[in-house]
């Protein structure tokens, strides 16, 4: 495996709430929290994910048209996020960007020929003849006519609007192109020609593609490699067919069960999650996910069967949000007399009912939990009802945050943490010599050298906060072999060493066991 | 055997623009049982839409008219009614609920006022009563906690709430006939899915058709018995569902079908929708048909044949004719299906 073209590390763009003359912070969007992902020269990676999960946003702050909160881009062996203006719009040529909506990216006023020329003359192309050469022969590698230059975007169709959009992201002839739900807006019929074209381009122009979709058909369709994510994380990065074939994360499980099938005889199989994605300014503790997975792991002490164990935990996360209409519970149980006399027991009874919670649950340590909750909740009691079952069902999902780490369980995720943190490092310092490679790194280490100030393999360690040794025999030798060369100054060798052992590797954050 | 609910035949809705007259629909024909959900299938342009808002008269007159046709519902012709009349009709009988949510719903009232207006308008009820229906029926769309809701805004709800709500209001009424245009095209597949499940459940509970307006095939096998698949403004062929997934007839549907991203062939239709104001002779499709033969450029799109020995299964393409060679098009999918069909599923 060669050095990839992109390497995103910890990626994180968030929007500030403010409130008052002072625009005081009262709170924060995270849209998107720490991701990382890269992408070889050549290769296409889809970034999949309902709408609100930050995708769009995750593109937009890797070609730096919105600046990054936090985390490194290092595209080519320089760290975009270092970038001053000059040197941003040399990478501005080399990195491109086609959106969604072909009718909204276009100038109506401006002949498609106009338009598509015009990256070049920003970059400088002055010569005229040579400009409109450039758009003729492009026109044409998009299946479109030359003689189309001088039309205007009004005259035509979605499809054909969408190919001139490819035509002039591919004019300043880029290394990259990000796409953002390229054909989301066009009809199935023509989805299928532009998802062709697409393959096509990429394959004779040598291109990595990062194409953002929700739509998994799209993803299969055209990436090598695919990234779920789910509130501004990625839950999970496969290749595309292992990914469909045997998706690691309940959110991806979801995700493609609830693709409806064009089959007939498979109606009503797919899976439904409950409840709608929570919003990015307040995620939920732990798994993002959790509050709607339906593998939420139980907790040791129960003995609940999967749906079940989602039905008490979709009652306590309602009780701790104190969502719970006992009013109406009420007035259902009554029929037709007043609420206010209902029996208790139909109140409960009508509450277990709402949220499929069966009448006893075969545990007996879990039904005490939840009797006890719907006695406190019959008696308005809310916040009685909300520690008890917050105290007696604390699962896990809740409790720790999972993080990425390769799906093989070779190394933790603090150590891949880690791992990627050392090689982005690595990655923007390739083309340094080794003098300049070992000045930086003594820099970096400074504060772990030992006494004699000397910078050594535990120092490097410590500074990039890798355990010594890494846990998996494998890993450690990459590690251990990466830090050697680059104690000699040698930040290629790392970095092939780092990318070689840990690129394309199948990762998932999750706390479920496989 | 019964009347159907909703007849409609050779329905013909023009528009009369600055380019010339658009046949929007020209010349369908379909049925709706009652408690069936017939399936309107096509791309963008092929009168899908218009076809639906013909049934109450949404289309806008003009430059829009219905030139032609019946619209038979429940007995009476709904294009020889009155618009007072068809306004009493309108939201009581049939129901409407569209692609953004966003549109149908008033934003400067709360949910719940929108839809105790839409119960009393079509009924002597008062408010408290209306109330708690439109609480009872918030309740049953799936909204949690409805009765704190009912007097949110529509912009505190999100996307697949919106249309929760959309659909409590078209449904406040009871209607015979829910026309759902796109309903779930702007939402995500997780919530898509909820609202497919809800719109199932709904019709057993409520007893009523659905003609569900929708250009994604996955949503149609999703909840049709019967589809209409509809090309520049005529059908191309109508069945049931499992006919018409299993065994699609015309060129066109099975052309839809294999065009499915990440079903393997992902072989495009090439070409483009013809202009709407020049349609081709003969079968509208022909241009882009791989199966076209000289007879298919000729006269009239063809009638409708049977495509096989259900008599519900109809296809208009000149190979099904009397004297034509149905095998020249035909492709048994059945097999196919049952085979390789593991995609997209855990």
């Amino acid at each position: 495996m060669t050095r990839p073209l992109l390497d995103v590390e910890g990626l994180t763009k968030h929007y500030p709430v403010t409130e008052g003359v002072l625009r005081k912070e009262v709170g924060r969007v995270r849209a998107v929290d720490g991701i990382s992902f890269t992408v070889d020269r050549g290769e296409t990676l889809g970034l999949v994910g309902e709408s609100g999960c930050g995708k769009s946003t995750a593109a937009r702050a890797t070609l730096r048209l919105e600046e990054p909160t936090d985390g490194h881009v290092v595209f080519d062996g320089e760290d975009v996020t270092d970038y001053d203006d000059r040197a941003l719009t040399r990478f501005r040529r080399r990195a491109q960007m086609v959106f969604q909506d072909p009718t909204s990216s276009f100038d109506p006023r401006m002949s498609i020929g106009e338009s598509v020329a015009e990256p070049l003359q920003i970059h400088g192309v002055r010569d005229r003849e040579r400009r409109r050469r450039i758009v003729a022969d492009l026109l044409e590698r998009v299946g479109l006519d030359a003689a189309d230059v001088d039309r205007y975007p009004h005259e035509l169709s979605g499809g054909q609007k969408q190919r001139v959009g490819l035509a002039r992201a591919l004019v300043c002839n880029p290394d990259l192109i990000v796409a953002d739900e390229p054909v989301s807006a066009l009809d199935v019929s023509v989805q299928a020609d532009i998802l062709d074209l697409i393959d096509r381009l990429q394959q004779s122009f040598g291109l990595a593609l990062v194409v953002i979709s929700h739509d998994l058909g799209v993803v299969r369709e055209i990436c090598d490699r695919v990234a779920v994510m789910y509130l501004g994380e990625i839950v999970e990065t496969a290749p595309t067919e292992e990914l469909f074939e045997d998706p690691r994360h309940p959110y991806t499980r979801a995700l493609l069960g609830s693709t409806p099938v064009a089959d007939p005889r498979r109606r009503g199989q797919g899976t439904t999650l409950t409840g709608d994605v929570p919003s990015p300014s307040d995620p939920p503790p732990g798994c993002r996910f959790h509050t709607r997975c339906p593998e939420v792991i139980p907790d040791e002490d129960y003995d609940l069967d999967s749906e079940t164990w989602r039905a008490v935990l979709d009652f306590r996360l309602r009780v701790l949000a104190d969502g719970v209409d006992v009013e109406a519970a009420r007035t259902y149980a009554a029929a037709d007399d007043d609420p206010a006399a209902a029996d208790p027991d139909a109140v409960r009874a009508a509450i277990r009912e709402e949220f499929g919670v069966p009448a006893t649950l075969s545990d007996r340590k879990a039904e005490a939990a939840v009797a006890d909750a719907l006695d406190s909740l019959v008696a308005d009691d809310v916040d009685g009802a909300a520690d008890r079952l917050a105290d007696a069902f604390p699962t896990v999902c809740r409790r720790e945050r999972p993080d990425l780490a390769p799906a093989t369980g070779a190394v933790d995720s603090e150590t891949w943490a880690a791992i990627k943190r050392l090689r982005v490092w690595v990655a923007t310092r390739v083309d340094a010599d080794e003098a300049t490679v070992r000045d930086h790194l003594e820099r970096r280490c400074a504060n772990e050298a030992d006494r004699a100030g000397e910078v050594d393999r535990l120092a490097v360690r410590a500074a990039f906060r890798l355990p010594d040794p890494v846990s998996d025999g494998d890993a450690e030798r990459a590690v251990g072999d990466a830090i050697d060369a680059l104690l000699a100054g040698r930040a290629g060798a790392a970095a092939d060493e780092l990318y070689e052992a840990f690129g394309g590797v199948r990762e998932r954050a999750c706390h479920l066991e496989d | 055997m019964t009347e159907p609910l909703l007849s409609i035949r050779d329905l013909r809705t023009v528009f009369h623009t600055d380019e010339g007259l658009v046949r929007a629909v020209d010349g369908v024909s379909f049925d709706v049982d009652r408690g069936e959900t017939v399936c309107l299938v096509g791309e963008s342009g092929s009168g899908k839409t218009v076809t639906g808002e013909s049934i109450t008269r949404l289309i806008r007159t003009p430059p829009g008219e219905i030139a032609g046709g019946e619209i038979v519902f429940d007995g009476r012709d709904l294009t020889t009614l009155s618009d007072a009349e068809l306004r009493s009709l309108r939201g009581d009988r049939i129901a409407h609920v569209f692609q953004n949510p966003q549109g149908a719903l008033n934003p400067v009232y709360t949910v719940g006022w929108q839809i105790v207006e839409a119960i009393r308008l079509h009924e002597d009820v008062d408010e408290p009563a209306a109330r708690s229906r439109a609480i009872d029926l918030l309740d049953r769309v799936g909204i949690p906690e409805a009765t704190r809701r009912f007097d949110d805004y529509p912009h505190e709800f999100s996307g697949g709430m919106k249309q929760r709500v959309s659909l409590a209001m078209a449904l406040a009424t009871s209607p015979d006939l829910l026309i759902a245009d796109e309903p779930t095209t702007a939402l995500d597949v997780t919530i898509q899915n909820q609202i497919l499940d809800l719109l199932r459940e709904l019709q057993d509970e409520f007893d009523m058709s659905i003609l569900l307006i929708t250009h994604d095939l996955g949503v149609v096998a999703e909840v049709a018995d019967r589809v209409v698949v509809m090309y520049a403004g005529k059908v191309m062929e109508r069945g049931g569902v499992f006919d018409v997934f299993e065994r699609p007839s015309h060129p066109y549907t099975r052309a839809l079908l294999e065009c499915l991203p990440g079903r393997g062939e992902g072989a495009a239709i090439g070409g483009t929708l013809p202009p709407a104001t020049d349609p081709p002779d003969g079968c509208r499709f022909h241009p882009r048909c791989s199966y076209a033969v000289d007879a298919c450029s000729e006269g009239e799109q063809p009638p409708a044949c049977a495509a096989d020995d259900d008599p519900d299964h109809v296809v208009s393409c000149v190979h099904y004719e009397p004297g034509g060679d149905p095998s020249v098009v035909r492709d048994d999918r059945e097999t196919r299906l049952t085979d390789g069909g593991g995609e997209g599923q855990s």
